[in-house]
């Protein structure tokens, strides 16, 4: 920084302009979390002794462990859910007229940017007692009794696949438009088949999409506290809730700051597994 | 391999994918159309079809004093945590987009991890945080809060507005004498404003819908339309939300066409 001279250097700006918003994630970011981690070292609520009591307690309790198994896999659910229901989308999106693809795409924003707690109502609706699925089969006469789909693994999940599907969507079709058509050409001409052609040629190729697709999708799909209370209920407890009724109803800030700093490193470490294979795959895609 | 054979293997694999993807985007889109069909019900319930039409639930919604009460802090925040995340964001964005340097891509990491990180973890840590420091929860603590988990979008946003920017258009201006202040007036800020803005507006709209660190943030006095509707939808199912989701929708779509005019927002989201 700083080598070449100054009169010349006219199209770059110094580091100086970044330091406001530095200097404001140091003190309302880094700070707090710091201070998370701090707490959470701490045996009583009063912090007066060090120790790592929250943490032994939260890996020792088998409720605790279910909560964090139940919620990691509800994200990979989540997320296999939207790359095989987003992977078509963006396949189709390079395929159609620049008119179609404005629709698509609109398609795929418009949930992104609504609200997500009517997004989740409108699943409310959906699944309910009473809701379009239920009456439907009732009317076809197909089932007599309402079946139960709110408050089920499988309402969650669908709920959560179609509210976090434009994080899977949007990078998926970035992907696939980088992808050299002729490459499809080539081998199907070379008489590989269209479904071999998918699966030697364009899913490989895209895998930088996919895991950047999949690394918004997961984070997003297993912090979704809206969704996941509202659709799952009471009786499926998921880290976030679980982590508020620590901190807000029983008011045991240390072992919230705990389980906040549990989730942080399960979160961080999921992201980092996509991106080492995102590495990976960008040397094979370019190979 | 016979032609044949080779063509009905094509049109298969068209045929599944393309059906795929159609179920996949009748999913998307079918949730809001039923909220807003159901959100003009002449009846009590939230029935799919509903007996009849009516407006009766968006006249509800006219005298829901609370709603309204939330709807109006909600606003405030997202108007000032948009500011706030527009000032410190595009600032930021100037200086790491053209650098290389190590410092440069840990500052981008930084500013980018909101959207990675729990939420709610974060909310926990800065209502400890202000309540260490002695400041109550307030319209101004929610900014703050508010302003950490938007800022990365303007920052994104306008990173890569300022990496479609053609150098050449610097130096030229440098050479026929501009300063760097004018040239920024007259170059750059005219030719990453669609970026600003478009980043601006998901800021915006992120700070408007956002529950996590609300949920900690805010108090009786602050309350906030998304929590509001939370709260009111754990307690029982109330045909007036569904008038506020039809308002909330529409209001959406308008400003996403908006938004494509003015700054071409679906190719930036793709780019």
């Amino acid at each position: 920084m700083g080598t070449a001279p100054a009169s010349r250097d006219v199209t770059s700006y110094g580091m100086g302009l970044a330091a406001p918003l530095a200097l404001f994630f140091l003190v309302f970011f880094v700070a707090p979390l710091l201070q998370l981690l701090w707490l959470s070292l701490h045996n009583d609520t009063a912090a007066l002794h060090w120790g790592l009591g929250q943490y032994l307690h939260f890996l020792t309790d088998p409720f605790s462990l279910s909560v964090l198994g139940s919620t990691l896999l509800l994200g990979a659910e989540v997320t296999l859910v939207c790359l095989v229901l987003g992977f078509p989308i963006a396949w189709l999106y390079q395929r159609v007229g620049p008119r179609l693809q404005t629709i698509i795409i609109l398609i795929v924003l418009l949930p992104l940017l609504t609200s997500v707690v009517v997004r989740t109502f409108a699943w409310i609706v959906i699944l309910g007692r009473q809701g379009i699925i239920n009456a439907t089969l009732q009317s076809l006469g197909i089932i007599d009794t309402p079946l139960k789909l709110l408050y089920t693994q499988f309402g969650v999940v669908i709920a959560l696949a179609q509210v976090q599907m434009p994080l899977m969507t949007l990078p998926l079709i970035t992907a696939l438009g980088r992808i050299d058509p002729n490459l499809d050409d080539a081998s199907c001409s070379l008489g590989a088949g269209s479904w071999r052609t998918f699966f030697r040629i364009v899913l490989p190729l895209s895998l930088p999409g996919v895991i950047a697709g999949c690394t918004l999708t997961y984070a997003a799909a297993i912090t979704a506290f809206i969704t996941q209370s509202l659709i799952g209920g009471g009786q499926m407890l998921f880290m976030p809730m679980y982590l508020y009724q620590q901190a807000s109803t029983l008011q045991n800030w240390p072992f919230a700051s705990a389980i906040s700093i549990i989730f942080l490193l399960a979160v961080l470490a999921v992201v980092s597994v996509f991106t080492t294979l995102g590495r990976m795959s960008r040397g094979y895609g370019g190979a | 391999m016979s032609g044949r054979k080779r063509t009905l293997e094509a049109i298969s694999f068209e045929f599944v994918i393309t059906v795929v993807a159609v179920i996949a985007l009748i999913i998307i889109i079918a949730p809001s159309l039923v909220v807003l069909i159901v959100s003009f019900t002449s009846g009590f319930s939230l029935r799919f079809p509903p007996p009849g039409y009516s407006l009766r639930w968006y006249a509800e919604l006219w005298n829901a004093w609370q709603l309204h009460f939330a709807a109006k802090n909600s606003l405030i925040v997202a108007l000032w945590a948009t500011c706030l995340s527009v000032v410190l964001g595009v600032a930021a964005a100037l200086a790491i987009s053209r650098s290389r340097t190590l410092s440069a891509r840990l500052l981008d990491s930084l500013f980018m991890s909101p959207l990675v990180l729990p939420a709610l973890a974060f909310g926990l840590a800065a209502l400890m945080l202000f309540s260490l420091v002695g400041l109550p929860v307030s319209p101004l603590t929610l900014v703050i809060g508010h302003t950490v988990v938007c800022v990365p979008y303007v920052v994104r946003n306008t990173v890569a507005a300022l990496a479609q920017l053609e150098p050449t258009l610097l130096e030229s201006s440098a050479v026929l004498g501009a300063s760097r202040l004018y040239t920024f007036r007259r170059i750059v800020l005219p030719l990453i404003r669609p970026g600003i803005i478009a980043g601006a507006f998901i800021a915006f709209m992120s700070s408007f819908d956002n529950v996590p660190v609300s949920l900690f943030l805010r108090d009786a006095a602050t309350d906030m339309l998304p929590i509001r509707m939370w709260q009111d939808l754990e307690g029982k199912l109330d045909v007036t939300i569904a008038a506020l989701s039809g308002v909330l929708i529409i209001a959406t779509v308008a400003l996403v066409a908006v938004m494509e005019r003015v700054t071409g927002l679906s190719r930036r989201l793709t780019n």
